[in-house]
């Protein structure tokens, strides 16, 4: 087929040649220019944008670069990582990373088939209801968050744990309490995001197999154990593989509830540590080698939890 | 078996009209704060219980005649985001169009890189990017935010996938009549495209109107301040600005909440093409 329309293309061009008398627009209109008149601005924004960056991040990592003055000081930046505060981040960024994961991963798996099945009515609804949260600013999540957990007694989430008998809480001011509402504030905004991808997944699912799955007599366990989670299974990595990166980029959640400095660092994240180094300590080449550190990190836990999955397995399925 | 299920659906469509009410309750919760006296909000935070007594359009008044500010922050806001849903629809859409439809050296390799820019996240490049920014003169300036945002990879990946779907035939035809190859795109394929093109505006668009680590760094002047940034600056532990902080929040959100409604299908592709934690 590929071949079929390149031969057709090919036999074309006489034809426009014939008509352009003109050599540099000739030149601009051939089939073999043309394409990368079109894909040049991604080259350029690619090379600028990309990968002038990242070679550039690894380079800086091995210098101190002080206004008009940069050396190399080979590993240095690195030794210099192994510190409380960089275990606090590298910490806070993983549980947060586990956490949304757990969350973001399981609840809307559930929230999705209920949806797909015949039993939920005004689908739309709640599906939008679920969706709306992810059209606010991460500010303005900020801004609702920082007033339901307030100190008084009287603040939404004080009243919430109060119903249950327990005493207020400085929620922005304890370690465990300051996570819970990092990973709050992420899961209500990202959960109809998900919701979303695991319905477009469920509506690949060919009705006719649950038909000949009940028809073998399967139960509800059954069906979702042997059909559903199979078929959902390339949509479930998806899912969780940009939710163990996203989980390691947190930091604007952090931010918007401690303007980036958190009592003793409760809130500290990597891209945090990596904020507060580089731009607000001006120490770019130390905040370079934070980043370097977050990538690799990215890279192997992905890599990690693909090959776990054997996602890259072919023809498996 | 029948009396099950009616109570099963029951079950069912409560528990979805609850996980509703959890979902929409901070945002409700903070357009009725909005109407609360700052001082209040600030002492006990949002509350379940409202006195309806004290509510007032205070707030509002107080954003539309003393904060200045804030309306700078909103102009701001509304030219950043046109113009990079207007550049960034333009350049990615015929990136992902000649990645679609054209064969030619490196299209595969190519690909393979918008691929790794999704996978790299963008607080690795984020330095170097903002020492590029000064060396050439584009900190604090329109252009240095917008940059990052104008070719964008999810953009030019949702194009691509669309533009593998459009008839290639079409331009066969249009060249035995004469069509130059540009033509072909802006007269013939563009339009047919006009779907992808609703959603990726979405999609920019909310990434735009709501991106916060990037212009943090960029903009150093209030008058240049988008509202992420803006607002931010509000966000203090002294509440002394509450007023212009809660009404300016509501403000922000109303009119996306609004577009959402009017296009629910087109935000609902562009979202789920891949923007999570974007």
């Amino acid at each position: 087929m590929a071949e079929l329309k390149a031969n057709n293309r090919n036999n074309t061009v006489p034809l426009g040649k014939e008509k352009k008398p003109n050599k540099v627009l000739g030149f601009l209109n051939s089939k073999k220019v043309v394409p990368y008149v079109f894909v040049l601005p991604f080259i350029v924004s690619f090379a600028v944008l990309t990968l002038y960056p990242t070679i550039q991040a690894i380079i800086m990592s091995f210098q101190r670069i002080l206004p008009g003055q940069i050396e190399f000081i080979g590993l240095q930046n690195y030794q210099r990582i192994l510190n409380p505060a960089f275990y606090k981040a590298l910490t806070n960024s993983t549980v947060y990373m586990l956490l949304t994961v757990l969350i973001l991963v399981t609840i809307p798996i559930i929230l999705a088939i209920l949806l797909d099945s015949k039993l939920v009515r005004f689908k739309t609804f709640f599906r939008s209801a679920l969706f709306i949260p992810a059209l606010t600013s991460i500010v303005v999540a900020g801004v609702i968050f920082r007033l339901v957990s307030g100190e008084s007694e009287f603040a939404v989430l004080n009243q919430i744990i109060g119903f249950f008998g327990f005493e207020p809480i400085s929620w922005q001011f304890n370690a465990w309490s300051g996570m819970l509402l990092m990973v709050f504030m992420a899961s209500w905004r990202w959960m109809g995001v998900n919701v979303l991808y695991f319905l477009a997944g469920l509506q690949s699912i060919p009705k006719e197999l649950y038909e000949s799955a009940e028809m073998d007599g399967a139960n509800m366990f059954h069906k979702f154990r042997h059909v559903t989670l199979p078929f959902l299974k390339p949509i479930i990595i998806f899912v969780t593989t940009i939710s163990i990166i996203g989980g390691f980029r947190v930091f604007e959640e952090s931010y918007v509830i401690w303007e980036g400095n958190s009592p003793g660092n409760i809130g500290l994240t990597l891209v945090g540590l990596l904020y507060q180094q580089g731009i607000q300590q001006n120490d770019m080449g130390f905040g370079a080698a934070i980043g370097v550190v977050l990538l690799l990190l990215i890279f192997i836990v992905s890599i990690i939890y693909l090959l776990l999955t054997g996602a890259f397995k072919r023809g498996d399925e | 078996m029948k009396k099950n299920t009616t109570l099963t659906k029951w079950i069912v469509n409560i528990f979805f009209v609850v996980v509703s009410l959890i979902a929409l309750f901070p945002l409700l919760s903070l357009i009725i704060s909005s109407f609360r006296p700052s001082s209040e909000l600030m002492r006990n935070g949002i509350t379940f219980s409202i006195n309806w007594s004290e509510l007032s359009l205070y707030n509002y008044i107080h954003i539309f005649t003393q904060s200045p500010a804030y309306w700078e922050w909103y102009g701001n806001s509304l030219i950043i985001s046109t113009l990079t849903i207007v550049l960034s629809l333009f350049f990615s859409s015929m990136v992902g169009y000649a990645m679609a439809l054209y064969d030619f050296k490196g299209r595969n390799f190519l690909f393979l890189c918008v691929l790794v820019i999704i996978m790299i996240p963008f607080e690795v490049l984020m330095l170097p990017l903002y020492q590029l920014m000064i060396n050439v003169n584009l900190i604090n300036t329109y252009t240095g935010v917008m940059l990052p945002l104008i070719v964008a990879p999810t953009a030019v990946f949702f194009f691509r996938q669309y533009a593998m779907g459009l008839p290639a035939e079409l331009m066969d035809a249009a060249r035995i009549d004469g069509c130059t190859e540009y033509g072909i795109y802006f007269k013939i394929m563009a339009p047919l495209m006009l779907p992808s093109f609703s959603a990726m505006a979405i999609l920019q668009g909310l990434n735009s109107w709501n991106n916060f680590l990037w212009p943090l760094l960029v903009i150093r002047s209030n008058d240049l301040f988008t509202l992420p940034i803006g607002l931010a600056t509000l966000l203090t532990p002294y509440g002394n600005n509450y007023d212009t902080l809660i009404a300016g929040s509501v403000m922000t959100i109303i009119p996306i909440i609004v577009l959402f409604i009017f296009f629910q299908r087109y935000f609902v592709a562009g979202l789920a093409s891949g923007s999570v934690k974007g």
